[in-house]
């Protein structure tokens, strides 16, 4: 059963598009994930879907509404964790779950009862008479995680979960993603710029750059649609080889990037003695070559022709000053 | 009619109001401190002169123009404080919930009104104390009801303010340049009404009418217009300040 469909969604600032026309459906109970570099549209598709902010065109239903049409109806169905921490920092953790759960019209003798449900998942019950102010980073997604839970939203949306946070926290945050998945029946939409994230996390996920949605399968299949094997190399007269390369019908994709390329192929492992013969025959110099199984990120490359570091390298300053700091 | 999530989501956003208030022990010292200096010291500086135009004593005098300058001051805080909650993200999680942001705006101008005319009675009640004479029981009354405008015209104003501020580096700008004189034109400190020239620019001093008013209200000694006249024009100032600040919030994007 379809909780999400867009239909041809836009957002337009200005002269900037940033995102074009999406279309796509999450299913019930799914963890999904847009995956995409920043500034890749991933936040203002949230912002979207949460009535935030109004699309410039299309539309989109969230558990049978129109985020348009009946923004109260949707927002009751909704949770949200968002990017940025948005806590009250001067109240405890369990006042800012009181007063979430007053807006949301939860009635007292529930009130409690579900307070102590949340905390427990996200197991904050000892810190939840300490003021926000006072929590570490992991402790206060913890908290929002649970705030986003508290009105038993039929989707949760996580934009970027983890960000800023070191790796023991984000496991931890990872797991009580899943736990809350699959003990609270939640379906998820997370969006992410980590690879090991959308990998360890999501069922689905979507990858979008530019604002547009390039491809959207399950990770399995998506790994699968460039080889069971990515054989990586480098060496000189690249262009030969690949032309010698392409008429093999082992080869199932070929990519040529700056300084190395990659080859998806079957039984990797027994390739890599056939191109060096193959290479040797060319008079070609092979300066490395490896053999590993697909990851997110080849599949991020054969999509969209760079890795997420690549731009992020380049384009430093494009990262909101918020997000700078909180790289640190 | 209002449902009950509405009512809910109004008091929260009061609670929240007060419960900030009441811990931030900076700020509740400051906001009754810093009046309570100016009444005290510069009222005892100023009573050894002769000022034309007061035959009461400077610090009765001065007062009401005290009480208003903490009304002003401290419900324009609680206006443009959205603006802090919106640098803090906490202003998303709010305009995400089902509740409208009428509810909102409203819970928030009860908490910072709630906030302001506490600080405006505890400095009444010291005036009280220091001798200030009370006109009588209709005169509270209209005293009352001109703090409770003060405090609402201020937050509605801070509101405006606030969206159309970006973030907090022109604050002390526009307090410096536009509230400072118009409290000074409002005869908080002086009396205008001595100098015709000053007079006539007081007119379209909104402050004036509250100070004016108040003072009227209050000791019913001093005054230039009727409380009542100053009163009508306060409301519909309440009315402009509060309308615009509003609609600007419910326009507002996170």
């Amino acid at each position: 059963m379809e909780i999400i469909k867009t239909e041809n969604l836009t957002k337009k600032f200005k002269d900037l598009t940033a995102v074009d026309n999406i279309s796509f459906s999450v299913n019930k109970g799914e963890i999904f994930g847009f995956l995409g570099p920043n500034g890749a549209g991933k936040t203002t598709t949230i912002k979207m879907l949460t009535t935030l902010l109004n699309p410039t065109s299309g539309t989109a239903i969230i558990a049978g509404n129109n985020i348009i049409k009946q923004k109260d109806q949707v927002r009751k169905s909704i949770g949200i964790v968002f990017q940025e921490p948005a806590l009250d920092t001067e109240l405890t953790g369990r006042e800012n779950l009181e007063y979430h759960a007053r807006m949301y019209a939860i009635p007292k003798n529930k009130r409690e009862q579900r307070i102590k449900e949340v905390l427990k998942l996200v197991d904050l019950e000892d810190k939840e008479d300490v003021f926000v102010k006072n929590y570490s980073g992991g402790m206060k997604r913890r908290l929002e995680i649970a705030r986003g839970l508290m009105h038993y939203p039929k989707v949760l949306f996580l934009d970027e979960p983890t960000l800023g946070l070191d790796a023991q926290t984000r496991r931890a945050i990872w797991d009580y993603i899943k736990k809350m998945n699959k003990e609270e029946d939640t379906t998820i939409f997370l969006t992410t710029h980590y690879m090991d994230e959308a990998d360890y996390l999501c069922n689905r996920v979507g990858i979008i750059d530019h604002g547009k949605i390039l491809v959207m399968d399950k990770i399995k299949n998506l790994k699968k649609s460039i080889g069971n094997d990515v054989i990586t190399l480098s060496c000189n007269n690249m262009k030969k080889l690949i032309d010698n390369l392409e008429k093999k019908d082992w080869v199932k994709k070929i990519k040529k990037y700056d300084s190395h390329l990659t080859l998806g192929v079957e039984k990797g492992d027994e390739k890599i003695p056939v191109i060096i013969e193959l290479a040797q025959k060319l008079d070609i110099k092979i300066k490395s070559i490896t053999v590993r199984q697909p990851t997110l990120d080849d599949v991020f490359l054969s999509y969209t022709g760079r890795t997420i570091r690549d731009q992020e390298v380049k384009n430093p300053t494009n990262l909101p000053p918020r997000f700078r700091r909180r790289k640190t | 009619m209002m449902s009950s999530t509405e009512l809910q989501a109004i008091y929260v956003m009061w609670l929240r109001q007060m419960k900030r208030y009441v811990r931030l022990k900076s700020r509740l010292v400051v906001t009754i401190v810093q009046p309570l200096l100016f009444l005290v010291i510069l009222g005892s500086g100023f009573r050894q002169f002769e000022i034309p135009g007061i035959d009461i004593d400077f610090i009765h005098f001065f007062a009401p123009g005290i009480i208003t300058m903490a009304i002003l001051f401290s419900s324009m805080f609680t206006g443009i404080s959205v603006l802090w909650d919106k640098q803090f993200g906490f202003l998303q999680e709010v305009l995400v919930a089902p509740v409208s942001r009428f509810s909102i705006i409203i819970g928030r101008t009860l908490g910072g009104a709630t906030i302001a005319l506490i600080q405006g009675f505890i400095i009444l009640m010291i005036a009280i104390v220091l001798g200030t004479p009370i006109s009588g029981p209709l005169g509270i009354l209209f005293t009352i009801i001109f703090m409770i405008l003060i405090a609402f015209t201020s937050v509605g104003f801070g509101l405006i303010l606030a969206s159309k501020m970006n973030d907090f580096q022109s604050f002390p700008l526009i307090m410096n340049l536009v509230i400072m004189p118009l409290l000074f034109l409002s005869s908080a400190f002086f009396p205008v009404s001595n100098i015709p020239v000053l007079q006539t620019i007081a007119y379209f001093d909104p402050l004036f009418y509250m100070v004016d008013g108040l003072r009227g209200s209050l000791i019913g000694k001093a005054n230039v217009l009727p409380p009542i006249i100053s009163m009508g024009v306060v409301l519909i100032l309440c009315i402009i300040t509060m309308s615009i600040g509003t609609y600007s919030f419910s326009k507002s994007e996170a």
